[in-house]
């Protein structure tokens, strides 16, 4: 047992380190990042700096080198990730394309449009979006109602999409639809990439309880779309959204925000009732449930990094990260706000105590996003644990016929 | 990396696990639990022969010579099975303190007899109501004698020597007593879980130094069998888990298994969320006892707090998945929640770890 690299991933992650260091700046500690900036302008240097990975050949790692990857295996992508977390490095706007959008059109596009879409994608020249969830449709997917008609070789969608992230700058997007409501809900299921500059498309932001507005509404208004955008069989795609779910529940990893060490700091640094914080015994025994928590999330991946090393599948511990540092954040964000007293509800712009704030709203976002903590829940018991599914009052009645909020 | 067992701890612990369940080391604890015995000699008599009280003892002193890794599998499956015996008083605490502290000659006149089962050795800390501090402890030792009481002795009605800890002069240190000497008195005690045995000494009686012991080498005693017992309670957390789940695919109400029902999946969820979060914190206490690291008082106080924290959700959860089943004498889910209870507090109480685990991290920030 032991945390040392093989000579091959040593040798790998010096080349990396070697190539970040010549291309972005380190960071000074673990939360240390690059200033922030308007929307706009993050884009831009987003952009810049994916492209340049793209020309370094660091790009989508494990993505075949013929679609603009570099056909690393998966361990080399973990050092590529662990060692890439060391530096100040713009992101946030490519990771839904290259996370999901990418690996299913790997599967279900034909020759042509990967050598068309992946390579930009790659680089960063086009942002994918993904519009999956609707108002009726979030952890019951498969309920989604948005219509799909094919006449001739073309398709016409009408309907809504919600909660999609970056819909407002993105130039592609990876689309569900119902072609058929007359069969069950999971068989009626038809899946396609569009332009997101159809005529027809319109993206409207959802302002969030942070104030911020990351994601959006999408109305279909009689858009077309080819019938050579289609991924997959027609009815066929619930299949192919499971394929993109399982990537998405491998790209959402850990909370980000305040973790153990800024509580700890925070506790050492701050007074409560006459004395160092970090000596009061409920202070102490909180903290010691946070760095439990904390270092099983470490060591879990670890597990999944070994399993990775010795070319094997990680087991399917990953799949408790979002539960555990979602709900840890929001204990922690609470934890540092009641740490300043009342001041903690003053809007901070010191990152030092603002991330608490930033927190408090983040976790309450994080323990929804890409699938809730119940679903979670179930995917665990069902699918690692192997207990039954939940009992349906849909299953087996076209979709039709199914009850809904509305009837 | 490699953060995971080789095969062959691997393939160890699935002989221990198929050992242990071919002596029906379970039905061994109830009996235990209802008898009168104060552990099972045939089971402990099977263990010796595995070679398992002479795992990390070197082969200088007739022991295996294997490592703590190997070790920690073991005590994962006798946590698993509830072996009654009195194995980790033994191997984990008095094995340990003679192999760290002990002279030449202790070595050579105790190794040898701990790694056969000739003896069996224990080690007596707790004193009061409270838990022990280098001020409270108030057994007195004056190099040759020892006077005072110690309670809640793990297998101390049934060990041939204790390991205690004792007041000389102004500082505390550890000593040998030979249980069988006289001015020793021992009684047993009746604890929550009689499937393991506890005794309290009055202690009048001579008494033979490990030299140069102090405070800090008890917390390094504990720290190390800190690391063992979290994997005894991590194999209780998953079987507790397992029976669980078994029973709730099984048992039907309102015409389906309880285990589609979510408030019981997302309830065996949840044990599968602690269990693996102690698994990987026991991985790292593994990796920091056997490599001695310089951070094996904080992974071995992290393992210890998560380790409690999963068995505890684990074995009360259970009785709860199995409804007023769980509650009868009859099944085996009181066994568990029992013996979590006697492991949690058999080396230092949840908040004792906690702050042990706060202040390591306090020190490390220091350096």
């Amino acid at each position: 047992m032991d945390f040392n690299d093989t000579t091959q991933e040593a040798e790998f992650r010096k080349e990396v380190f070697s190539w970040l260091s010549a291309n972005a700046e380190l960071k000074d500690g673990s939360k240390d990042s690059l200033p922030a900036m308007s929307e706009e302008d993050a884009l831009v240097r987003a952009k810049e700096w994916q492209a340049k990975l793209y020309e370094g050949g660091w790009a989508c790692l494990h993505w075949p080198q013929e679609y603009g990857g570099r056909g690393s295996t998966p361990i080399e992508r973990v050092i590529w990730g662990q060692e890439v977390s060391k530096f100040k490095i713009p992101g946030g706007f490519f990771e839904i394309g290259q996370g999901m959008a990418g690996p299913v059109l790997m599967m279900y596009a034909n020759e042509e449009q990967k050598k068309r879409f992946l390579p930009p994608m790659a680089k960063g020249e086009e942002i994918w979006c993904q519009l999956f969830s609707e108002p009726g449709a979030g952890s019951d997917l498969a309920g989604l109602k948005t219509k799909s008609v094919l006449e001739g070789d073309t398709w016409t969608i009408n309907g809504q999409k919600i909660w999609t992230s970056g819909a407002h700058y993105s130039d592609y997007g990876i689309l569900v639809t119902r072609s058929d409501p007359t069969v069950a809900k999971h068989k009626g299921l038809t899946y396609f990439f569009l332009d997101m500059k159809s005529p027809g498309v319109e993206v409207r932001p959802i302002k969030q309880i942070s104030g911020g507005a990351n994601f959006n509404e999408v109305y279909f208004t009689d858009v077309k779309i080819p019938d050579s955008q289609r991924l997959g069989e027609i009815g066929d795609g619930w299949k192919v959204a499971l394929t993109t779910l399982m990537n998405e529940r491998l790209a959402v990893g850990d909370a980000s925000g305040p973790d153990f060490e800024e509580a700890f700091n925070l506790a050492c640094g701050h007074d409560l009732n006459g004395s160092s914080a970090i000596k009061d015994g409920s202070v102490r025994d909180k903290l010691a449930d946070w760095y439990c928590q904390q270092s099983g999330l470490k060591y879990t991946k670890y597990r999944n990094i070994s399993a990775l090393s010795r070319g094997e599948t990680p087991g399917p511990q990953a799949s408790i990260t979002k539960i555990v540092s979602g709900n840890k954040l929001q204990e922690i964000a609470n934890f540092g706000m009641d740490l300043m007293d009342a001041n903690g509800i003053v809007r901070q712009d010191d990152p030092e105590y603002g991330m608490y704030q930033m927190g408090f709203f983040g976790a309450a976002g994080i323990r929804i996003a890409g699938g809730t903590d119940e679903i979670l829940r179930n995917i665990i018991s069902e699918q690692v644990l192997g207990l039954p599914q939940d009992m349906r009052a849909d299953k087996g009645i076209p979709f039709n016929e199914i009850p809904t909020s509305n009837k | 990396m490699n953060f995971e067992f080789s095969s062959d701890q691997m393939l160890l612990k699935d002989q221990a696990r198929k050992f242990l369940e071919g002596e029906e080391s379970l039905k061994k604890a109830r009996d235990v639990l209802e008898g009168e015995a104060s552990f099972d000699e045939n089971l402990w008599k099977s263990i010796i022969e595995m070679g398992f009280t002479a795992t990390t003892i070197p082969e200088e002193y007739d022991g295996l010579g294997l490592g703590y890794l190997e070790l920690c599998v073991i005590a994962e499956e006798l946590g698993r099975s509830l072996a009654p015996t009195p194995f980790s008083s033994s191997v984990y605490l008095a094995t340990e303190a003679i192999l760290r502290f002990g002279s030449d000659d202790q070595k050579r006149a105790y190794l040898p007899k701990l790694a056969t089962g000739e003896i069996i050795g224990c080690f007596a800390h707790s004193e009061s109501n409270t838990s022990p501090t280098e001020e409270n402890i108030s057994c007195s030792f004056d190099g040759s004698k020892l006077t005072g009481q110690k309670i809640v002795v793990s297998d101390g009605d049934v060990a041939d020597f204790a390991i205690v800890s004792a007041k000389n002069g102004g500082s505390v240190g550890l000593c040998i007593v030979d249980l069988k000497s006289e001015g020793v008195e021992i009684n047993t005690e009746t604890t929550l879980d009689p499937s393991r045995s506890h005794a309290s000494f009055n202690l009048n009686s001579s008494a033979e130094a490990l030299e140069g012991t102090s405070w800090e080498s008890i917390q390094e005693l504990l720290d190390r069998a800190a690391v063992l017992f979290a994997f005894e309670q991590l194999g209780g957390a998953e079987a507790c888990m397992d029976m669980a789940r078994e029973y709730a695919m099984g048992r039907f109400a309102f015409g389906r298994p309880i285990a589609s029902f979510q408030a019981i999946k997302h309830k065996i969820a949840d044990m599968y969320i602690a269990v693996e979060l102690a698994r990987s914190n026991c991985y790292y206490g593994a990796w920091a006892l056997s490599t001695d690291a310089p951070e094996l008082s904080t992974a071995a106080a992290t393992s210890r707090v998560s380790a409690s924290q999963a068995y505890n959700e684990c074995s009360k959860e259970n009785i709860q998945a199995h409804g007023g089943m769980g509650f009868t004498w009859e099944f085996d889910c009181h066994l568990y929640y029992r013996r979590c209870r006697q492991l949690a507090a058999n080396i230092g109480s949840q908040a004792v770890w906690k702050d042990k685990l706060i202040s390591s991290l306090e020190r490390a920030n220091q350096i």
